[in-house]
């Protein structure tokens, strides 16, 4: 998984039936620190993330249509969490 | 998941069974700025996309989920037309 931050959203009338109810989010990857690490990517949210928000990103298609309950769901990224903090160990 | 400018379409005639009678598109990946952003590829469109809209695209597997129950050989796939794109700031 990758922490990333909501940058932004992407709005698509005409899409696949697996996207409908989904909001696809633009993410930008961050190291710990939140600095952005290579490139935006769309990500589904199916935790209700907004933007300006740390989120947890599976960057796997299994797993991303497990985050909508459709494992053949042709997507590749989905926010499956919000990050509250990192606690330091 | 990404975004693209549809450049082209791809026409081959001798090709894979399962690519029958679908459409083949070149994509420019572009950023949410809608600058180009990376090298042009092929993908498989499953929603009817056209000349020059942005679109969404998948990459991998799960791109071909987007054909079920047809099993195709596509790595890649035009999975929504974009209205538009939000960042915010």
């Amino acid at each position: 998984m990758l922490l990333a931050n909501v940058i932004g959203h992407v709005v698509a009338t005409a899409k696949h039936p697996t996207f409908d109810g989904f909001k696809m989010m633009i993410v930008q990857p961050v190291n710990p620190e939140g600095l952005p690490t290579g490139r935006q990517m769309l990500a589904v949210d199916s935790v209700g993330a907004g933007v300006g928000e740390r989120v947890l990103v599976v960057v796997e298609g299994r797993s991303a249509g497990d985050a909508v309950g459709n494992r053949r769901a042709p997507l590749d990224a989905a926010i499956i969490g919000i990050v509250d903090r990192i606690d330091p160990v | 998941m990404n975004l693209a400018r549809v450049m082209g379409r791809v026409v081959s005639t001798h090709k894979d069974a399962g690519l029958s009678g679908r459409k083949l598109l070149l994509l420019q990946p572009v950023s949410a700025e809608l600058a180009d952003n990376g090298a042009p590829f092929v993908a498989l469109d499953a929603i009817g996309a056209g000349a020059a809209e942005v679109v969404i695209f998948v990459r991998g597997r799960e791109a071909a989920h987007a054909f079920l129950p047809d099993e195709v050989p596509a790595d890649a796939g035009v999975v929504g037309i974009v209205d538009h794109a939000t960042l915010s700031d």
